[in-house]
């Protein structure tokens, strides 16, 4: 049995081996995805994000056992940054995840920002379709939301979560922009301290000021305590209200037809900069090319075009 | 497209000792010599150990045992990872383990075994050096 089909029978160890092949840029991989793609679009995508500390692992740790006493299994992607100096990077999301080590019906993996621009979403889209394929009914992905592609990921899913914290000050000024514009759902966590008012009022301000239309959805604003489980069932509540409202509006077929958007032209730009490159090598014009626009002969946009025209005629 | 292998390693602290300034000086060295560390926290059991290194798809778990409990919990570890078909996982562990003890951890095949007066510098140079390539 090659290892997509031991995916689709939910072998652990096969999903894992191949998120990492995903993640090394195996040379099979695209083979094995192209298995998998066709059993795929099953799950349901929960995106999580907000800034560093604000509790998004305890968050995705309870709403884990949320899904859980529903019945639904639950695969979780927990995104941290790679040091762009070594290379390297420090996984920490799953000390808040402990709670379902053990259960096989939850399966939970840490993955680095890595290096490439596009890598990671590529990556991560990845890794839910494998994730998707092995059975799983919901997928959590986390991410801190510092670079537009995690931003991306968050946006790409079904279900975008903004998380917020109080008592940081103007924490709505604090939060990144293009990050707010994401949420379907706000989540005010760590409820149990102080300022939690002045949050409210300013995300019910924003909300407000954007203007929803009569049918459309409005993020409504929940508050959660993570380490003590309040708030937990209404958020999963309010995730699946958000989820039929996406099936009976038409919505749902356009974040897929986005989604699938989004990937077709993350790989044009992938594949096409490869095939672009590699005509250019094969002909002996790559250098002499650099060469020429070294001394200003020619600038990069002509250049780029005059290339891609080339493969194109050829 | 060439294969970009980055090694990934569980740092894991099972049993009761509530310790963990050493592992996480540990992890920070790791990562600053280009491994992905995945740390689970204090007070894992071996089950929640070896199902993480499954999962994390890890080629590397390392220990941090300091309670005294070594001899019990590194070879279900093991064991565990045995059954489960990824004995190819290099195991290794760090803490107060009594001289004694080390020719039956290395029986049971684990393979870096670093006591109290072992330098960062050394557990990190034994996995790269170490680490299973496949
Ligand atoms: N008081 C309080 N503390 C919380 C709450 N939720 C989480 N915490 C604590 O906040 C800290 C950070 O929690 P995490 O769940 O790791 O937060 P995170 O957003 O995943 O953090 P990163 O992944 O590092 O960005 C931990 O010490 C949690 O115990 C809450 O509702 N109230
Ligand atoms: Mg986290």
């Amino acid at each position: 049995m090659d290892i997509a089909e031991r995916v689709l029978n939910g072998d652990r160890r096969a999903v894992a081996r191949l998120i990492t092949m995903v993640e090394n840029n195996h040379p099979e991989v695209r083979e094995l995805m192209r298995e998998l793609y066709p059993h795929t679009g099953k799950a349901h995508v929960i995106g999580i994000t907000g800034a560093p500390g604000s509790g998004k692992s305890s968050l995705v740790n309870k709403m884990t056992g949320e899904y859980r006493k529903r019945g639904k299994s639950v695969g979780v992607i927990a995104v941290d940054p790679t040091s762009p100096f070594t290379g390297g990077a420090l996984l920490g999301d799953r000390i808040r995840m402990q709670s379902h080590a053990t259960d096989k019906e939850v399966f939970i993996r840490s993955m680095g920002t890595r290096g490439s621009l596009g890598g990671l979403s590529r990556a991560t889209s990845d890794a839910i379709t494998i994730l998707d394929a092995s059975g799983k009914d919901v997928i959590i992905v986390e991410t801190v939301g510092a670079g537009q592609s995690e931003v991306d990921i968050v946006n790409s899913s079904h279900t975008p979560i903004v998380v917020l914290v109080p008592g940081m000050g103007d924490e709505i000024q604090a939060i990144k922009a293009g990050i707010l514009e994401i949420g379907t759902i706000f989540v005010v966590n760590k409820a149990d301290r102080e300022g939690v008012e002045r949050v409210l009022v300013d995300l019910e301000m924003m909300i407000d000021l954007a203007g929803y239309g009569e049918d459309e959805w409005v993020p409504p604003i929940l508050q959660t305590v993570a380490v003590r489980n309040e708030g937990i069932k209404e958020l999963v509540d309010t995730i699946e209200e958000h989820m039929k409202y996406l099936a009976s509006t038409g919505g749902l077929d356009k974040r897929i037809r986005d989604r699938v958007r989004a990937g077709l032209k993350d790989w044009i730009r992938e594949e096409g900069v490869h095939i672009v490159l590699n005509n250019l090598k094969e002909a002996g014009e790559y250098e002499p090319l650099i060469d020429k626009m070294v001394k200003r002969e020619v600038d990069p946009h002509t250049a780029a075009v005059d290339a891609i025209k080339r493969v194109r005629n050829r | 497209m060439a294969s970009d292998r980055i090694v990934r390693v569980l740092l894991a602290k099972p049993g009761l000792d509530g310790h963990d300034r050493g592992i996480k000086v540990v992890a920070r060295s790791l990562r600053e010599a280009g491994m992905e560390v995945i740390y689970t926290g204090l007070h894992q059991t071996p089950e929640q150990i070896v199902e993480a290194a499954i999962q994390e798809d890890v080629s590397v778990v390392g220990l941090s045992i300091l309670s005294g409990a070594h001899m019990a919990l590194a070879p279900r570890v093991v064991e565990l990872l045995k059954e489960e078909g990824a004995k190819d996982i290099l195991v290794t562990i760090g803490g107060i383990i009594p001289e004694d003890d080390i020719p039956e951890l290395e029986k049971i095949g684990i393979k870096g075994i670093f006591g109290p007066g072992t330098t960062t510098e050394e557990i990190v140079e034994f996995i790269v050096n170490n680490a299973p390539k496949d």
